[in-house]
């Protein structure tokens, strides 16, 4: 009964359905339960937590990477997974700390000052939330105090800055100096992206990571969290 | 059913109505006032006796008559010409339907080239740094064989967008000769492809072979004229205005047998006709339509096919340069007066100048393949895989123009406008505005699989790496590792039993 229901749960997630209206990729399943749907159902049957996001979402996301990989599935059926997964989460964020489950992480993003363009900066936040991060996204023309602000007051472990201009990557200078003027850049992995930024730039200006696109961001993030929680 | 090909639903064209009438009058000066020479004794008889002024030039070992053809014998032919042709087919669904007023273009591989380039790839090391190695594509010009032939076809029955095969290489064994080229390039090419063929042909004695080859292939003579799953190629026209004696004989008992033709003209512009463009065009036209006359003249009613491969000279050496752009100008002004007299249209397209494989060859046949294919020529000789002008065949290079011409189909879908759909796309946009992320990526994927959005380039490289080559010819091997459908054992018996000089080692059943 429970393998079923994660089954479902992962076949879901592999066709990138976040509820009932959701068409997915095969004929024939809008009215079918999706994923938010599923998990409310798994967790009325007492499955756990832990099951359902290790058998269930990450199985699922595991899938859908190895498809990624084999150029059977493009970035928007990786979006779909992922926005299918980070509606998951936010079903089960209520039930994690009875069930003993730490939360995966916070991370605040925002396109720098000055930088207009936030599809990279929304893409990231979509598979960074479909990874099982909470992620609080506080827009775009961010001027660097507003940024500081929001680490004071969110208090996340990342903080991604997304620019896709030269003449605007170099606000994400001008925010890591605010936060070490301010105290707050010893509490915060900061990783930076974006068309015009590299490595080196990165590393140039402080960040502790660079991601050269939205999977590699997420990689960058979980390798940083991952040596954290050591 | 019979193959799509692609619609242009709005065709180029260079020429202005009255152009196009000027063009007409002046080939129509050329043909009455200046006439043909013709070293074709039947020939000159045929215009004669249909009213054309022949005066004899001179005797000797190379008699010529000076033919004269009067615009009303050029009209009575353009009347009788069938507007419709039909290409058959092995697999009857690879029939071609060419209507001369219809812009719908399938692409055709060809022409006859005598090197064929064969390919593998090396690696080598960084002198300054041993640990750093680099795969490179070589490649080995040698002359083409008949098994080099049936691996054409067998890659062209595969390659999605190839609608008819000509042959592209020109079958140099030792043990074929002037009698027997004919019936092994075309056994090695039929038994290779579903498709229609279409080949010159280089004995005329052969002829009768190679068509009741043919008729035996299809189950009789009736069965050929409804399905006629070979056609011809003849140039009998060399430029400047003579008709050559062999080919002219050749066209005449192709049209007795009333299999389709194409009857075409390649002057080249600079040498063998003015450069400029009204200049070639006047000729080229009149050259073509004094062929299409005789066409007529031998068996009214022949299904012919206006046939173009003009070329501008290079000013270098004087070799053909299909790279030039005035090259596709003239291509696409044949196409215009072509459909002018509502005939299909042979054009020319995708020969390049370069000799191997690579950016210049990708510029240069792109260039002229997607120019001639918007102005909808019937049957775009767009020659998969050749390179240096006609001299040189590459399999891997007619895999990577099937990628480009997969493009080129796409490009000419109809737009899909309709208030339905920009219903949905407007209900999309409210939609989609009302989010926080405004991203319509996730709208993309009822379409993705659908077939209405284009593929990426199928051969491109990981990151940064150009690895179109070594893609390009992992696919040419896939493609060869996949079954075409043979002649079965029991015609291929029959083939060989009574049609003399087809190569043993053609027959697969043996």
């Amino acid at each position: 009964m429970a393998e079923d229901a994660l089954k479902l749960i992962q076949e879901n997630v592999v066709q990138g359905r976040v509820t009932q209206e959701d068409e997915g990729l095969d004929e024939g399943m809008v009215g079918q339960p999706g994923v938010s749907e599923l998990v409310e159902t798994a967790l009325a049957q007492g499955i756990s937590v832990r099951d359902i996001i290790n058998k269930g979402l990450t199985a699922g996301m595991e899938i859908v990477g190895q498809k990624f990989d084999a150029k059977e599935y493009f970035i928007p059926d990786m979006l779909a997974s992922a926005e299918a997964v980070g509606a998951a989460m936010e079903v089960l964020e209520p039930h994690m700390a009875e069930s003993g489950i730490k939360p995966k992480g916070k991370i605040v993003v925002a396109t720098v000052k000055g930088d207009l363009h936030d599809i990279g900066k929304n893409i990231v936040s979509i598979l960074l939330r479909g990874a099982g991060y909470t992620v609080k996204d506080i827009g775009n023309d961010v001027e660097p105090q507003a940024i500081v602000d929001a680490v004071r007051d969110e208090k996340p472990q990342f903080l991604g800055l997304s620019a896709l201009l030269i003449s605007t990557m170099i606000h994400m200078r001008d925010t890591i100096y605010a936060l070490t003027a301010s105290g707050l850049r010893d509490q915060v992995k900061i990783i930076v992206g974006g068309a015009p930024v590299s490595e080196e730039f990165a590393k140039s200006i402080g960040a502790d990571g660079y991601g050269a696109d939205g999977f590699d961001a997420v990689r960058v993030v979980e390798s940083l969290f991952a040596a954290e929680d050591k | 059913m019979a193959r799509e090909g692609v619609l242009v639903h709005v065709p180029y064209e260079r020429m202005t109505n009255e152009q196009v009438l000027q063009i007409h009058q002046a080939s129509m000066q050329i043909l009455n006032d200046l006439g043909l020479l013709s070293f074709n004794r039947q020939a000159a008889e045929m215009f004669q006796s249909n009213g054309a002024e022949v005066t004899s030039v001179s005797s000797g070992d190379h008699p010529s008559w000076h033919v004269k053809i009067p615009e009303n014998l050029v009209q009575r032919a353009l009347d009788s010409a069938p507007k419709t042709v039909k290409l058959g087919a092995r697999n009857k669904d690879n029939s071609l339907i060419m209507k001369g007023e219809e812009p719908r273009v399938f692409f055709v591989s060809g022409s006859e080239t005598n090197i064929w380039l064969d390919v593998d790839f090396q690696t080598y090391v960084k002198k300054s740094d041993p640990n750093t190695e680099v795969t490179v594509p070589e490649f080995h010009p040698r002359r083409g064989t008949v098994l080099d032939l049936c691996h054409a076809a067998h890659v062209c029955e595969h390659l999605e967008t190839l609608d008819a095969f000509i042959r592209p290489v020109n079958i140099q064994d030792q043990d074929i000769t002037g009698d027997n080229k004919d019936v092994n390039k075309f056994f090695a090419s039929l038994n290779n492809t579903t498709k229609h063929f279409m080949a010159g042909l280089t004995s005329l004695n052969q002829l009768d072979n190679v068509v009741h080859m043919a008729e035996l292939i299809v189950g009789g003579k009736e069965e050929l004229k409804k399905n006629p799953i070979i056609s011809f190629i003849t140039c009998l026209v060399k430029s400047p205005l003579q008709f050559v004696e062999d080919t002219t004989d050749t066209l005449m008992e192709i049209c007795r047998r009333g299999l389709p033709v194409v009857v075409s003209s390649a002057p080249q512009g600079g040498s063998t006709a003015p450069i400029t463009e009204d200049g070639i065009m006047a000729q080229i036209n009149a050259e073509v339509l004094a062929g299409i006359t005789l066409s007529q003249l031998v068996n009214k009613g022949t299904p012919v096919i206006y046939g173009s491969v003009p070329v501008r000279a290079r000013l270098d050496n004087l070799n053909d340069s299909y790279g030039a752009p005035e090259t596709s100008q003239y291509n696409i002004d044949c196409v215009q007066m072509a459909r002018f007299y509502k005939l299909p249209c042979y054009a020319t397209s995708g020969v390049c100048d370069t000799k191997t494989p690579g950016i210049q060859t990708s510029i240069e046949r792109l260039f002229s393949d997607i120019l001639v294919t918007l102005s909808g020529p019937q049957y775009l000789h767009c020659a998969y895989g050749l390179l240096d002008g006609n001299s040189i065949f590459c399999l891997l290079q007619a895999v990577l123009d099937d990628a480009h011409f997969q493009m080129i189909k796409f490009f000419l879908r109809p737009p899909r406008i309709s208030q339905a759909e920009i219903d949905d796309s407007l209900k999309q946009i409210r939609e989609v505005v009302a989010t926080p992320q405004k991203l319509y990526i996730r709208y993309i994927r009822p379409l993705m699989r659908s077939g209405k959005l284009s593929m990426p380039y199928p051969f491109e490289g990981d990151g940064e790496t150009d690895n179109v080559l070594a893609l390009a010819y992992e696919r040419m091997n896939q493609l060869l590792s996949q079954p075409v459908e043979h002649i079965d054992a029991a015609t291929t018996s029959r083939v060989f039993e009574e049609i003399p000089g087809i190569l043993p080692r053609l027959n697969i059943y043996k």
